[in-house]
Parts: structure tokens; sequence; C-alpha cells
């Protein structure tokens, strides 16, 4: 048998190989490269100074804290909730499991203008709760509490969701070997169960962080859009975009885009610093 | 001071993986329960290492309700058949364990552990490699450091899940023989669980044969080869 017939079962043809690469890298570029290439050239369409000014504007600065402040809100509670999820549902067995996994999915099914309707629906004026929290002047509708609320329903499921395959793949092997040592609860979870999952949490968390930093049509719901009180990042991008700001818009969309390479060159940089401990988790 | 196992019962679901087990056996003794898969043997030992709850029955070891007590409380060592080491963690991480999270004022101090851990790896014959993480050791070597870490704790009792099952016929006549010569060391109540008759028969003073949940026949190797009380004993020694 001569050396060309033989190759491995798992090897494709050079033109097929070609194919695919082509395709996908295509695909990237034109849907995904070239939008964000043009939103910097936007940007950056009336120099550095225009950018600038559009950027330091009172009310961008505004957008730019909220966005940051309802974030730093949002991650950090999901990111305990998606623990406490992925935990309940990969260590232990209980009635109502496969109910639990797809409430946990529902924000990813349900439209995010349809999860902010449902916080209207309660919190509302005409809603359930709105009269009751009016007469004690709780503002959760159109302030900052609802946005909050809005970005945790919308942003849960990342958390758990990265969280979920990995602990049920890890099973209860160590945990249980810790229990027979004499670890406590809380030491079993600090000492073996964080240290297994520490990748994959971060990466939820930054996926968390991505979306409740972009997260547009359920905070554009409960939000009022009261320019330099209640208008986020994307909120102010279509605000300045509508107003025929185009300088503007595509400066504040331009730093929110920074903000998402910024948390992919975070978890780039980790994962090149970590690169050993990966390997050494990876391998059995 | 002997361990008494009495009448034991397990549901899983509708499905019954114990039936009223029951056996004793003296202090330091050497036992292994034996039997086919689905038998109960694993769920047995799960029991006495505080891993899983009986629905009914009950077990005295050393004078306590050994039932009552949570696992961490029990100071049982567990040696799981995947080895279940700390993937995170140097060999010597992993056989500190049970001394590192040990309240502070019951913890050894930090001199001792690091001379523990070195005792411990001459005893198991794994000399040097503190420093290795479990990924770069293999099966038997593995299998030795889990060995390790459960003994670390000085034991009251050593409960080992085919502890072999994963390795080569002849790591696990090393490891059988290494196991034994431990055991007469620390003379700690073990109980072993596996599958292969000629593997128990090795190794332990006392055999249960197991079969659907129940205890079929109990006692020493000798007398059970010569008097093999019911047809499925006598089949599956013979097997």
């Amino acid at each position: 048998m001569s050396k060309r017939d033989f190759h491995r079962p798992t090897d494709d043809p050079l033109w097929l190989k070609l194919l695919l690469g082509t395709a996908a890298i295509g695909f990237i570029a034109v849907l995904l490269l070239l939008p964000l290439a043009l939103v910097f050239r936007e940007a950056f369409a009336g120099g550095l100074r225009a950018f600038w000014d559009a950027v330091t504007e009172e009310d961008s600065l505004a957008a730019v804290r909220l966005s940051l402040m309802v974030a730093a809100i949002a991650v950090p509670l999901n990111t305990v909730f998606g623990i406490a999820a992925a935990w309940s549902i990969a260590k232990f067995d209980f009635p109502g499991k496969t109910f639990l996994v797809t409430l946990i999915d529902l924000p990813f099914s349900v439209s995010p203008v349809v999860s902010g309707l449902i916080y209207v629906l309660v919190f509302g004026a005409n809603g359930w709760f709105g009269r009751d929290l009016l007469e004690h002047n709780i503002h959760i509708l159109f302030a900052v509490p609802g946005m909050v609320l809005a970005t945790i329903f919308v942003t849960f499921p990342f958390v758990a969701r990265e969280l979920i395959p990995l602990m049920v793949d890890q099973g209860r092997d160590e945990e249980e070997a810790a229990a027979t040592l004499g670890a406590s609860g809380l030491g079993t979870f600090l000492r073996v169960t964080l240290p297994n999952i520490k990748w994959g949490l971060l990466y939820g968390v930054l996926l968390c962080n991505a979306r409740a930093l972009g997260e547009f049509g359920a905070v554009s719901v409960v939000s009022g859009h009261i320019r330099g009180q209640t208008n986020t990042m994307p909120l102010h991008v279509e605000l300045l975009y509508n107003n025929y700001n185009y300088v503007g818009a595509f400066a504040v969309a331009a730093l929110l885009a920074m903000l998402g390479l910024i948390t992919l060159l975070l978890k780039s940089l980790l994962e090149w610093r970590y690169a050993d401990e990966l390997a050494a988790a990876h391998r059995r | 001071m002997s361990l008494t196992v009495d009448s034991v019962s397990k549901k899983f679901g509708r499905f019954p993986a114990l039936n009223g087990a029951s056996f004793v056996a003296p202090q330091g003794g050497f036992i292994s329960l034996l039997g086919p898969s689905g038998s109960g043997k694993t769920t047995l030992l799960r029991i006495l290492g505080g891993l899983e709850f009986a629905d009914s029955g009950s077990v005295r070891f050393a004078d306590l309700n050994w039932l009552g007590m949570p696992a961490r409380t029990r100071n049982a060592g567990f040696v799981f058949q995947q080895y279940a080491l700390f993937k995170h963690m140097t060999v010597a991480e992993n056989i500190a364990f049970g001394l590192k999270v040990r309240p502070r004022n019951k913890r050894p101090p930090a001199s001792e552990i690091q001379r523990r851990v070195k005792d411990l790896l001459d005893l198991v014959q794994l000399p040097g490699l503190e420093q290795r993480y479990p990924s770069q050791l293999s099966g038997g070597q593995r299998q030795r450091v889990a060995l390790a870490r459960a003994l670390a704790i000085e034991p009251r009792m050593l409960l080992l899940d085919e502890p072999f099952g994963a390795l080569d016929a002849k790591v696990r006549k090393e490891l059988r023989a290494d196991l034994r010569r431990i055991h007469d060391h620390a003379g700690v109540t073990t109980v072993f669980v596996t599958h292969d008759q000629e593997e128990a028969f090795a190794v332990a003073d006392l055999v249960a044969v197991m079969k659907d949940g129940r205890i079929e026949q109990y006692g020493a190797p000798s007398d059970m080869r010569r008097n093999p009380k019911t047809a499925f004993v006598s089949e599956f020694l013979s097997a």
C-alpha cells in the first residue's frame, strides 16, 4: 500500500478543509469583525477630539457610571446564585431537579423585552405591588432597582449554565473523600469544589459581566429613559442615534465594545498565565 | 469493642439494595464483602462510611451508635475505586488534607504534618513523591497515595471500595500484600469490598459473601471453602 492511500479515518481531504476553514473565517469577518471595525471608524470619524468630547459629555459619563453600577450589583449576585444552583443540581438528588434546570434556562428562552414587561406587571403603577410601593415612596420601576432586577433576570443562566456540566462531570467523589477525612461542608467547598471549578466559574462570570453591560431589551422596558439618570450605555447609544448624533452614538458604542474586548483580553491573559494549571486540570 | 452490623436495609427508589444485612466482626479484624455486582456490598460499605444512609437497622462500633454520626466525625478512612484524589493538590497536600482541616486546637503543627506525610509515603512505598500531582502518577501509585491519605487521619476504621478494580493483575497482587502488611502494622478494623473471590480469600480474615442485599454466608475463608452453605456460595467460589 502506498503512503498516499493511507490516511487516518478522521482525516478529511484538503479541499474540504479549505472550504470549511474559509467559510468559518469569512463568516466571522463579515458578521463580526467588519461591523466592529465600522463602529470604531465611525466613532473616530470626527477625530480623537470629537470622540473624547462625546464620551466625556455629562450624560454619557452618567450612562457609563450607571452601566458599571448595575453590572457591579448584578454580576456578584448572579455568581452566588449560579454557584448555589449548580452545586445543588450537581451534588444532590432531589425531586424537581429537572424542573429547576428548566427554570434556570428560562431567561434564555424568554425574550428580554418580555422579562422587562414582567417587572412592569409586578411593580408598575397598575401592577400587583405598584400602589403599595408608591405609598411607601419606594421606586423600583423607572429607577435603578428595576434595572438591576431586569439585568439579574436576563443574565442569571450564564454562571449556572457554565458550572452545571462541569460539576456533574466531576462527580461527587472528591467531596465524599473530603467528608470522610473530616472536612466541614464549607471547608469542602472552599478547599475542594471551588479550586476544581474556578476556570469555568471565571468564564461564566466574564460572560455574565459582558451581557450585564450590554443588556438592552429588558432594561429598556423598565428604565424610562431618563437622560443622565436611568440611561445605561446601550440605551444611551440608541438615544444618541435617534437624535442624529452619530459621532456620539458610535463613540459610546465603541466604548461599550472596548469594555467587551477588555473582558476577552483579561480572559486570554489569565489563560496564558495559568496555562500549566489548566492543562493539569484537564489531564486525569 | 467490636463491629456489629444489625439488619441494615436500604432502598434506592423501589430497588432494595440491602435487605437486612447483619454480621459481627472483632476490633482490628480484616473483613471482606464479596459478591457479584448489585449484591449490595458497596452500599453497605458506603453506609459504614457515612456516605449513604440506612433506611433501617443499626451499626455499633467501639460502643458508638455508628449510624447516628455524620461522616466527618466517624474518622473512617475511605478508599475509592477511582482514587478520588484532589486533582489540584500535590501528593503531600492530599495526604495532609485530613490533618489540615482539623480545628486549630486539634491540628498538629506544620512540621509534625510534614513528618507524618513522609512516614506515610514510606509506608506505602512511595518515598520522595511529595511534590508530584496525581496526574503525574500511575494508577497503582495513585491508589497508594489514596491509602496514605486515608491512613493519615489515624482512622478508627478503614473502608476500601474495590480499591484495586482499575489496576492490572500484577499491581493488584503487590498492593494486596502491602494492604495486609499495613493493616497488621496499624491494627485498624478494615472492611474491603471486592467481586474477586481469590482476592477476598487471600487478604481477609473473615469473608461475607453477599447476594441480593443479604449476607449469604459469613466466616473464615478456610471454613467457607470446606463447607459452603448454599448452592450460590459454592458456585460463586468455584467460578
